[in-house]
C-alpha cells in the first residue's frame, strides 16, 4: 500500500510538471507576451518598446531557462537599468537587489506576481480558493445526499414507475449545462419580467455575507449538473445488487423490503458512486467557471477567466498547479477509498 | 400592423391544455404513489390452468396515465397542425409551426418509412420499439432538419446577422416598424440587443452545432480507436506511454485548455495548424490499415482500393489543413501545402481552432473508453481462435474486436454528440473561438445573459434549443443501450 502511494506521487509530480511545462509554453508564445505587454504597457507600445518591455522583465530568455527560474532550480533573471537600478523577478517592490534572494520559485514557496490583480499570486489564490471552497462544500451537500437518495429509490425496483420518472429526470439533469439551467433559473427566479423575485440574480454580495436568497441559486446550479451523473451511477450500482444472490435469499427468507434495502443492499451499493463522486471534482471544476462568471462570483473560476484573458503567466501556472492537484489527489482518494471500501479488491 | 400573441385565434385550446397537462401531472404522482402503495393485481387461476389477472388499482392508474399522455400529445399536435394551417392567423405559435413545416414534412416522411422497414433495418428499426429511443430520435431529427433546412434559408424569416431599427429588444411577436415589400412582417421571437431577430439566430445556431458536432466526435473516435486499440490489445510499455497522456490531458481543466488554446494569439502561432496536421492523420491511417488488415491476402484488389481510398483521403486531408496555400502561414515563416487550385475547401482559422480543440479533449475519453474493452475482448475465445489462424495484431483488432464492441461504442458516440454540443456552448458561451456576431447558442446566450432580469427573450431559444438537443442526444443513447442490451 505504502509502495502504491508513493508511485502515486511520484505519477502526480510527473504529470504536473508536464501539465506546467504546457502551460508555461503556451502563455510564453510570443503574441502571447506581445499581448501581455500591451495590456502592461499602453495598447499603442511600437514593436521596440514591445520587445524592451519583454528584454527589461526577462520573457525573451528561452523557454527551458524561464521555466527553470519559475521552478526555483535556477538564478532569477535580473536587469540593470540606465540608471543604475536593479530589477527582476525576486525583487519585490521596496526591496533592494542585494537583499532579495538569488532563487525565487514554487521551490522556494514563491508563486510569483499577478498581473492582473497587482498582488502576490499565492495571496490571489489563497483568497479565491477559500471562497470557491464555501461554494464547492455546499454544492457537495446538496448535491452528494440528493443523488444518492435519487439514485437508491430509482435502483430498488428495475424499471417501477419510480425508476422510470427518477430516470428520466437524471437524464434532463445530465444534458442541462450550467449556463442553461443557470439561465433559466435567473430568468425563472430573479426577473422582473416573471415576478417570481425570490432569489439575487447575482452573488457577488455572498462573497462577504452568503444568505439563502443571494448564494442557493449558484449552489443549485452547479449540483444540478453533476447530480444526475452520480445518481445514474448510483442506481446501476443499486440494481445490480439487488438481482445478487444474498437479495434473493434475504427475501425467500422473509426479511422485509426497506430492511433488505437498508440494511443489505445499501453499503455494497454505495461502494460505486463513491469513486464517481470523487472522480466528479474535475467535472465541478468546469462548472465552478461557469457559475462564477454567470453569477459574478469572485472566486477561483472567475480569476482564472481573469488570468487568461489577459495572459497573467504567473496566476495562471498557479491556478493550473492547483487544479491538477485537486484532479489528481481526488484520484487517489477515489483509488484508495475503493479498496478500503471493496475487500474483494487488493493492489498488487 | 398589429403585434401577435401567442397563441392567436386557436386561444380556445389553451384552457384545454392546461387541463391535459394539470391531468397528466397529477396521474404521474397518483401512479408513482400508486406503485409503491397498492398491492399488486390479484391473480387467478383458471380451469385449464392458465393464469389471469385482474386489471386492478394499479391497471386503473397506468390506464389514467395513458389517456392523459394521449391528450396533452393530441393537443400539442393540434396547435402545430391548426398553426400550419392558419399561420399567423394562430398567433405566433402557428406561424412558428408554419415556418418549420419543410421539418414537419421530413420528421413525418422519415418516420413513417423507418417504421415500416424497422424490420429490416437493424439497430436502427429496433429504436422504434423504445418509446424513449424515438423520443430521443425526433428531438435529434427535429434539430438536424432545422439545421439543414435553415442553412437553405427555408426557415429563417429574416437575415441572422442583419439589424433592423426601431427592433432592440423587442418582445416576441412585434411587427417590424416599416417592412419592405416580401420582407417577413414580425420579428416571431423578438428581436436581440442588437435589433437582429432572435428566431432566425436560433435556428441558424442549429446548423452550426449540427455541422461541427457529429463530425468532430467522429475525428474523435478515429483518434481514440486507432490509439486505444493497440494499447488495449498489446499491453506493456506502450499501453502505459499512452495512458499516461491520455491522463495527462484529462488532469486539464477543460475550460482553462480552452482558454489556452482557443485565442487569436494562438491562432497567430500556428499551434492549431500543427495539431490539426497531427489529429487529422489518423483517420487516414484508420482507414488505410483497416482495408490493408482486411484485403492483403489479395494484392491484386487491394492495391488499386489502397490507392483509389487513400488518394481522396489524402487529398481530403490535404485540403482540410491548408489554407490559401499553405499549411501554416504565421509572420514568421510558412509551410507550403496544397495549391489554391486543388483546395477543395478552405476552414477559417477561428472554426479550425474549435473543432481541432474539442476533438483534442474528447479523444483521451474515447481511448480509454477503447482501452478498456480491447482489454476486455481480447481474452475472448474468438480472438484466440483468430490467433491460432495465424491472422495478424491490425485484423484481430480492427475486424475481431471492434465490431464486438460497436455496442457501447455506439451508444457512447450518442451521448458524446451531446458532450461536444455542450463543450460548442461553453466555447460560445465565453466568446472563445467562433465570431462574436456568430448565430451559434452559446454566443447568443452569452449576450441575452446580460439583459437577463428585464428582458428573457433574446437569452431562453437558444438555452432551451441547447437543451432539447443535448436532452434527445441522451434519450436516444439511452434508447439504443436498451434495445442492444436485448438481443
Amino acid at each position: 500500500m505504502g509502495l502504491f502511494i508513493l508511485r502515486r506521487v511520484g505519477i502526480m509530480l510527473m504529470t504536473a510538471l508536464c501539465l506546467t511545462f504546457l502551460v508555461f509554453f503556451l502563455t510564453n508564445l510570443y503574441p502571447n507576451l506581445e499581448k501581455l505587454a500591451k495590456t502592461q504597457g499602453n495598447f499603442r507600445m511600437s514593436d521596440e518598446q514591445v520587445e524592451s518591455f519583454l528584454e527589461k522583465n526577462g520573457y525573451l530568455q528561452p523557454m527551458p531557462i524561464k521555466y527553470g527560474e519559475w521552478l526555483g532550480i535556477l538564478p532569477s533573471f535580473r536587469y540593470e537599468n540606465e540608471d543604475g537600478t536593479v530589477q527582476g523577478r525576486c525583487i519585490l517592490p521596496g526591496q533592494s537587489a542585494e537583499e532579495a534572494p538569488n532563487f525565487c520559485g514554487i521551490l522556494q514557496g514563491y508563486w510569483g506576481y499577478s498581473t492582473v490583480f497587482k498582488e502576490e499570486v499565492s495571496k490571489v489564490v489563497g483568497n479565491r480558493l477559500a471562497l470557491t471552497g464555501r461554494l464547492m462544500f455546499w454544492v457537495m451537500l446538496l448535491m452528494v445526499p440528493s443523488a444518492l437518495i435519487l439514485g437508491i429509490l430509482a435502483g430498488m425496483k428495475e424499471g417501477s414507475a419510480t425508476d422510470r420518472t427518477l430516470s428520466t429526470f437524471a437524464i434532463t439533469t445530465t444534458a442541462t449545462p450550467e449556463y442553461v439551467s443557470g439561465v433559466i433559473f435567473i430568468a425563472i427566479f430573479t426577473s422582473s419580467a416573471v415576478g417570481l423575485k425570490w432569489f439575487k440574480g447575482t452573488a457577488t454580495q455572498a462573497m462577504d455575507n452568503p444568505t439563502f436568497e443571494n448564494f442557493f441559486l449558484p449552489v443549485l446550479t452547479i449540483a444540478l449538473y453533476g447530480m444526475g451523473y452520480i445518481a445514474r451511477m448510483t442506481r446501476a450500482s443499486m440494481t445490480e445488487v439487488m438481482t445478487a444472490q444474498y437479495i434473493r435469499t434475504a427475501r425467500l427468507k422473509g426479511v422485509s423490503f426497506p430492511n433488505i434495502v437498508m440494511k443489505h443492499a445499501l453499503r455494497n451499493a454505495l461502494i460505486a458512486p463513491f469513486t464517481v463522486i470523487m472522480l466528479q471534482f474535475p467535472w465541478l471544476l468546469n462548472g465552478v467557471v461557469i457559475v462564477e462568471t454567470l453569477f459574478n462570483y469572485k472566486g477561483f473560476g472567475w480569476a482564472l477567466v481573469q488570468a487568461a484573458g489577459n495572459n497573467d503567466i504567473q496566476l495562471l501556472l498557479a491556478i493550473s498547479v492547483v487544479s491538477v492537484f485537486v484532479v489528481l489527489v481526488t484520484q487517489l482518494i477515489s483509488d484508495i477509498g475503493y479498496v478500503y471500501l471493496n475487500p474483494r479488491i487488493r493492489i498488487s | 400592423m398589429e403585434p401577435l400573441t401567442w397563441t392567436g385565434s386557436i386561444a380556445f385550446l389553451n384552457p384545454l391544455l392546461m387541463v391535459a397537462i394539470a391531468a397528466l401531472l397529477v396521474s404521474i404522482v397518483i401512479w408513482i404513489v400508486g406503485s409503491i402503495v397498492l398491492p399488486e393485481a390479484p391473480m387467478s387461476v383458471n380451469l385449464d390452468g392458465t393464469l389471469s389477472s385482474g386489471s386492478g388499482l394499479r391497471g386503473l392508474t397506468q390506464k389514467a396515465l395513458r389517456y392523459s399522455f394521449t391528450a396533452t400529445v393530441a393537443l400539442a399536435l393540434a396547435y402545430i397542425v391548426l398553426g400550419i394551417l392558419l399561420g399567423t392567423g394562430a398567433g405566433i405559435i402557428g406561424a412558428i409551426s408554419r415556418q418549420f413545416l419543410p421539418v414537419w414534412l421530413s420528421m413525418i416522411i422519415l418516420y413513417a418509412m423507418s417504421i415500416a422497414f424497422k424490420r429490416r433495418l437493424g439497430l436502427y428499426g429496433k429504436l422504434f420499439d423504445s418509446p424513449i429511443g424515438m423520443i430521443g430520435f425526433g428531438l435529434v431529427m427535429f434539430w438536424v432538419f432545422t439545421g439543414v433546412f435553415g442553412a437553405l434559408d427555408l426557415i429563417i424569416t429574416h437575415d441572422p446577422l442583419s439589424q433592423v431599427s426601431g427592433m432592440k429588444n423587442k418582445l416576441p411577436g412585434t411587427p417590424l416598424p416599416s417592412p419592405e415589400e416580401g420582407e417577413y412582417t414580425w420579428y416571431l421571437l423578438g428581436g436581440d440587443n442588437l435589433a437582429r431577430d432572435v428566431f432566425s439566430r436560433m435556428v441558424k445556431g442549429a446548423w452550426i452545432v449540427v455541422q461541427i458536432a457529429p463530425l468532430a466526435t467522429l475525428f474523435a473516435f478515429m483518434v481514440g480507436i486507432t490509439l486505444g486499440l493497440p494499447a488495449g490489445y498489446y499491453g506493456g510499455r506502450l499501453d502505459t506511454f499512452l495512458s499516461f497522456l491520455a491522463n495527462l490531458i484529462l488532469a486539464f481543466p477543460v475550460i482553462l485548455l480552452f482558454y489556452l488554446l482557443v485565442t487569436p494569439e494562438i491562432v497567430a502561432t500556428g499551434v492549431p495548424n500543427y495539431m490539426a496536421a497531427v489529429l487529422f492523420v489518423f483517420p487516414i491511417l484508420f482507414i488505410g490499415v483497416l482495408l490493408n488488415s482486411r484485403y492483403y491476402t489479395r494484392p491484386t484488389f487491394r492495391t488499386p482500393l489502397l490507392i483509389g481510398v487513400l488518394g481522396v483521403a489524402i487529398w481530403l486531408y490535404l485540403s482540410l489543413i491548408s489554407t490559401g496555400g499553405y499549411i501554416i502561414n504565421t509572420n514568421s515563416y510558412r509551410i507550403w501545402g496544397l495549391p489554391t487550385y486543388l483546395d477543395l475547401f478552405n476552414i477559417p482559422g477561428g472554426i479550425l481552432v474549435v473543432f481541432v480543440s474539442v476533438v483534442f479533449v474528447n479523444s483521451p475519453t474515447v481511448f480509454r473508453i477503447v482501452r478498456g474493452l480491447a482489454l476486455d475482448i481480447k481474452t475472448r475465445d474468438y480472438v484466440a481462435a483468430a490467433q491460432t489462424r495465424g491472422e495478424g495484431p491490425w485484423y484481430i483488432m480492427l475486424w475481431e474486436i471492434l465490431p464486438n464492441a460497436r455496442g457501447p461504442l455506439i451508444v457512447d458516440f450518442c451521448l458524446r454528440i451531446g458532450y461536444t454540443t455542450i463543450l460548442l456552448g461553453t466555447l460560445g458561451f465565453f466568446g472563445l473561438g467562433l465570431p462574436p456576431e456568430s448565430p451559434d447558442w452559446g454566443s447568443t446566450i452569452n449576450e441575452g445573459r446580460k439583459l437577463l432580469s428585464i428582458y428573457l427573450h433574446p437569452a431562453l431559444p437558444p438555452a432551451l434549443a441547447l437543451l432539447s438537443l443535448v436532452l434527445g442526444l441522451n434519450l436516444l443513447a439511452d434508447g439504443l443501450r436498451e434495445e442492444s442490451l436485448k438481443d
